[in-house]
């Protein structure tokens, strides 16, 4: 972006320009110019909902696509959370009181046990609370004891592992092969990801489902979450 | 992608064939990730006899950071040249390949060191994992990663772009083991330092490079330990 275009304030830019400059902001890591755009559109009576969806999680879609396509890089991306992360902390609180439930359920998350790598996940569970999900992070090595235990408290719709080490993803397996046996297989629906996997391999332990990035992995949640609230 | 082999250390390879060319009769390949390159010169200069058997090619180092086009590259190379050789010996790990790596090996009959990475071949299996169990936020450097530190670790993850990013990469971490393939006092100096930058605590272990013996492995044979 050159100086001159740098040179304009946010708070003079129309709704429809403003949102398109909080997905560039959030593109470029801005933190503080997408803190102030949410800003802007909550001092315009926005909708937290909208602001969300429009503005943050329409943003990390073109992330999300960049990366796959290999245009942007990992660290690109953490920077791109973390803009986004700005903005979320200014939404969430006015989405927690917000009187319409618009939560698609509980989505439980953890990083599989042996394994301390979570940018990724943390990546998913970001978009999925923009998607509209409780999140419940059970964050690093988690034994199957942690899954079942947040299963049983929290009745997730959907639950989801991850793991970033060829070593560590065959656990997710032995998670899976844990609720079969405990008959609680079908009670939800399991998403895997993390980079090693593939579709090959998430077949291959019986998971329902493999997400290929965050971005993708929450429209395959929201999908399959409003699926259920239709049934 | 261009092979690294006008890089290596052509002048350390004893014998007039030099580590690029090939003799009329078939031999060995060994096709090696770039950073074990160095080690595997060494295991050559230290038993010349398998200069004569073993062609040594490698592949770029920063594939390391980037494990999902490992198995296309080795493919690649192998559709053009296996059919050169008696033998293929592929000197990577799984390397985060999941499996894809095997999957090519298999379809050009080819072998490969075992284990996950070039931290458990170069460990042992079992030392490797025991040092894992211990400390499960260990982060591993081997020579080669000690020496290409900047370019693999801190630009390859961007923290020189982004130095805030160094904290969200290694806050699970605890400790960097730095496992050595040569006892070198400037090496473990800097391994150090790179510990310092990380915040992380610093562990040294000489384990050598005899896990790499299997890509020279041959019958006729008797491959020599390198001394440390």
């Amino acid at each position: 972006m050159s100086e001159q275009e740098d040179d304009f304030e946010l708070a003079d830019l129309d709704d429809k320009e403003l949102v398109e400059q909080i997905q560039d902001d959030l593109y470029d890591g801005l933190n503080d110019e997408v803190f102030e755009g949410v800003e802007i559109l909550l001092g315009r009576d926005w909708d937290a909902n909208d602001i969300l969806g429009d503005a943050l999680v329409g943003g990390m879609k073109i992330v999300g696509e960049d990366f796959r396509d290999g245009i942007l890089f990992v660290p690109e991306v953490l920077k791109c959370a973390g803009a986004m992360k700005q903005g979320m902390g200014l939404l969430r609180p006015i989405l927690a009181n917000s009187s319409v439930d618009l939560s698609l359920g509980k989505f439980v998350i953890g990083t599989v046990k042996g394994d301390i790598h979570d940018i990724g996940k943390n990546l998913v569970g970001m978009m999925l609370e923009g998607a509209g999900f409780e999140v419940i992070d059970l964050g690093i090595n988690n034994p199957v004891e942690n899954y079942l235990e947040a299963i049983d408290e929290h009745k997730p719709v959907i639950m989801g592992m991850s793991a970033l080490l060829t070593t560590t993803m065959p656990y997710m397996g032995v998670v899976i092969e844990e609720l079969d046996k405990r008959g609680m297989r079908n009670d939800f629906h399991v998403m895997c990801g993390g980079a090693p996997l593939n579709q090959e391999f998430a077949d291959a332990i019986g998971a329902d489902a493999y997400g290929r990035d965050a971005a993708r992995s929450a429209e395959m949640a929201q999908t399959y979450a409003k699926s259920v609230q239709a049934a | 992608m261009p092979l690294l082999t006008a890089t290596l250390p052509h002048n350390s390879i004893t014998g007039a064939s030099g580590i690029t060319a090939k003799s009329a009769a078939p031999k060995r390949l060994v096709l090696a990730c770039g950073a074990l390159v160095y080690e595997l010169v060494e295991l050559i200069k230290h038993n010349p006899e398998l200069d004569e058997f073993i062609d040594l090619q490698c592949l770029p180092a920063h594939l390391h950071n980037t494990p999902q086009l490992i198995a296309g590259e080795v493919d690649k190379y192998l559709d053009q040249h296996a059919a050169d050789y008696q033998s293929v010996f592929v000197a990577y790990g799984d390397c985060g390949t999941a499996g894809a790596l095997d999957t090519v090996l298999e379809k050009h009959k080819a072998e490969r060191l075992p284990g996950a990475h070039c931290y458990e071949f170069f460990a042992g299996a079992q030392n490797y994992q025991d040092i894992v169990d211990k400390e499960l936020g260990s982060f591993f450097l081997t020579d080669f990663l000690v020496k290409f530190f900047d370019r693999f670790v801190i630009q390859g993850l961007g923290i020189d772009r982004y130095p805030e990013l160094k904290d969200e990469y290694f806050k699970h971490y605890t400790q960097l083991v730095y496992l050595a393939q040569t006892e070198d006092p400037q090496l473990q100096q800097d391994a150090k330092r790179h510990a310092e930058v990380l915040g992380l605590a610093y562990r040294y272990q000489f384990v050598g490079f005899d896990g790499l013996a299997p890509a020279t492995a041959l019958d006729s044979i008797k491959v020599q330990h390198v001394p440390a």
